[in-house]
């Protein structure tokens, strides 16, 4: 079966019969090609729903005030919702076994000027614990501190793009910006993984923003830090009882759905950490899929590849070939052609997830890749199946009678 | 060299049966060059089939070389074809892919004669049929006439004991009929069996026996004075 003269046998009728060879090597290839490649590609979706939250700490609750929908306790509805500083020191206290931090967000949009340059920023005043929250990274200076909350200090921390907008290659550091009329002195600059509208934004002691708002104690949204180790179900216990507590001081019913909404980060990681093995599930289906309809068009072929087959085998027949050489040869010419084009499909489809890289990062996919070993036994698979695929009309064709066979046209 | 007792054959057509051979007996000796005649239905090819192991008897005995031709398997059968028989097809039947020399050689790749050896047969065959400096062409690059000869250089490469011709000349014109007739006779002067199926009685003259089918049975089996095909060639 595998001595010399077999192969070059092989070789002749593969070289002779080009179009049929391209024809059953094409297939596979591009079965193989198209498994690979969407793989890869399903790898990258759930690699960005993974980094999705990255960016940000998923021990994080966030509460946003609103209006409230249901009259309760003789408060009618449509109630507007605020919260203010003893909002931040009852959650401290009141949940200090799950709580690791609080910190207020005010944010507002202000024109920003140093010396001829200008433009429109979004600040947020914060307290310093912000920080944790966005995971925002320190490239020079310092972050707000404690001093700067109590003095109301006139000091900012400013995105990395912000410094590269208004101040070119020059050190913002100790420059005072002009924000909304008001001098403000830059005491650090940050980056942030998070993209670039995350590096534009201008961070204040909220203090300092609550003074200039005509010394009010009003805050826009609160975040909540808990601690890691209470876990999931920690958080879950965390948000029904800063609901109640919420509920409670601001007079809100129970069943109104609208005073104010907890966003619970660790909840939608989880969400979508489900999704995104929803997705893989889903990709996996269609690559399988892409593997099957591979399977069937190689069976198509060599069903195809026998029938044209037909009278050259009654020759060969009347010749004196035995039926098991007629199936080793026709056997062995698909294995090798499928072997061959499978592992060419499979190494033109990781090359082109490699060069892919991060290019598709608009479409959601990120590092697309596939595991080797993966894509070696979906190749092998093929090649297996194409085999069986090619036995069946092989088998028939060689038990078919010479005479039959050579009068076929 | 082959002896045929009661040779019985039927096809089925659907519910019907048609019974195409009722009752051969037929010899042939050594050296024999024996042309069937008959019109389009007598069973002469079929005859010509089983003869060459192509396709079964159904009732009767078959004796090839003292070799009882009986419940033949695929694979005992194909090694059988290619050890005693040598085909030549009314329409030629080359592998079209390959060239002449290639072509030549098959037979010899299906009785394991290694690769060297098999080249130099094959342009020996090729020579003989005249063909050699053709050796490289493709069928489809042959005419008719040398298509046919490099089927019986195909054909007796394998070195066979008998030679079957089903309407060799069927597919060519008279002229080169006779020239495909005259390697037939040159072939048969060497001491080979050969046997043909044909309609033509001109190529039918050309053979040192003629047997006459109709209607499935034998109806005239005369020995004649062979009538050389050079003659008319130039």
């Amino acid at each position: 079966m595998f001595s010399r003269d077999n192969w070059k046998e092989i070789f002749d009728t593969i070289q002779k019969n080009k179009l049929r060879t391209f024809l059953s090597g094409f297939t596979v290839s591009l079965g193989i090609l198209i498994f690979v490649v969407l793989f890869g590609m399903g790898n990258g979706l759930i690699n960005t729903f993974d980094d999705f939250f990255g960016d940000d700490a998923t021990n994080v609750l966030f509460v946003f005030p609103g209006r409230t929908s249901v009259p309760y306790k003789g408060y009618k509805s449509n109630r507007t919702i605020e919260f203010d500083n003893s909002d931040l020191e009852d959650i401290e206290k009141n949940l200090a076994m799950f709580v690791e931090y609080t910190t207020p967000r005010i944010t507002r949009s202000a024109l920003v000027k140093y010396k001829n340059e200008s433009n429109n920023y979004t600040t947020r005043a914060v307290a310093p614990a912000h920080q944790y929250a966005e995971k925002t990274i320190m490239m020079k200076g310092r972050y707000l501190n404690e001093q700067d909350i109590i003095n109301r200090t006139k000091y900012v921390v400013i995105g990395r793009l912000v410094e590269q907008d208004l101040f070119g290659s020059k050190n913002a550091v100790g420059e005072y910006l002009d924000v909304g009329g008001i001098a403000f002195k830059v005491i650090g600059v940050f980056q942030d993984e998070g993209g670039d509208n995350e590096e534009r934004l201008i961070y204040l002691p909220y203090t300092t923003r609550q003074l200039i708002e005509k010394n009010t104690d009003k805050i826009n949204q609160i975040i909540v830090g808990f601690k890691p180790e209470i876990g999931y179900v920690g958080a879950m216990a965390l948000d029904k009882s800063l609901d109640r507590l919420l509920r409670e001081k601001k007079h809100i019913s129970p069943e109104d759905q609208n005073g104010f909404f907890i966003r619970n980060v660790a909840d939608q990681l989880k969400q979508n950490q489900q999704f995104a093995r929803v997705l893989q599930i889903i990709v996996a289906f269609v690559a399988f899929g892409t593997i099957i309809a591979g399977i069937i068009g190689i069976s198509n072929i060599m069903v195809f590849v026998v029938k044209e087959r037909t009278k050259e085998l009654g020759i060969r027949k009347a010749l004196g070939a035995t039926p098991k050489s007629v199936i080793s040869s026709i056997l062995l010419e698909s294995v090798f052609i499928t072997t061959i084009s499978g592992f060419v499909g499979m190494v033109i489809g990781i090359a082109i997830l490699n060069s892919m890289g991060d290019e598709l990062e608009d479409y959601f996919i990120t590092n697309p890749y596939i595991d080797l070993t993966l894509a070696i036994s979906a190749t092998i698979l093929l090649i297996v199946f194409g085999a069986i695929a090619g036995y069946i009309p092989a088998k028939r064709a060689a038990e078919i009678k010479p005479i039959i066979a050579l009068r076929d046209e | 060299m082959i002896e045929i007792k009661d040779l019985h054959k039927s096809y089925k057509m659907g519910n019907n049966s048609l019974h195409v051979l009722k009752g051969i007996n037929f010899t042939v000796d050594d050296g024999e060059l024996v042309a069937i005649m008959g019109s389009s239905g007598s069973g002469k090819s079929t005859l010509l089939n089983i003869l060459g192991m192509l396709d079964v008897l159904d009732e009767g005995t078959y004796t090839l070389d003292g070799v009882p031709i009986k419940d033949m398997n695929e694979t005992k059968a194909a090694q059988y074809r290619n050890k005693f028989l040598g085909f030549v097809f009314q329409s030629f039947n080359l592998i079209n892919y390959k060239t002449a020399a290639e072509n030549v050689a098959l037979p010899l790749y299906y009785q394991k004669v290694g690769r060297k050896e098999r080249e130099i047969k094959a342009l020996k065959y090729l020579e003989q049929v005249g063909l050699k400096e053709w050796a490289g062409h493709l069928p489809s690059e042959l005419s008719g006439g040398q298509k046919q000869r490099v089927a019986i250089a195909r054909a007796m490469a394998a070195e066979p004991k008998v030679l079957l011709a089903d309407e060799p000349t069927g597919a060519l014109d008279s002229k080169t009929s006779y020239e495909v007739m005259d390697l037939i006779q040159k072939i048969n002067d060497a001491g080979n069996t050969i046997l043909i199926v044909t309609h033509e009685p001109d190529i039918a003259k050309m053979c040192k026996r003629i047997v006459h089918l109709k209607d499935g049975v034998i109806i005239e089996d005369e020995k004649i004075n062979q009538v050389r095909a050079s003659s008319y060639v130039q």
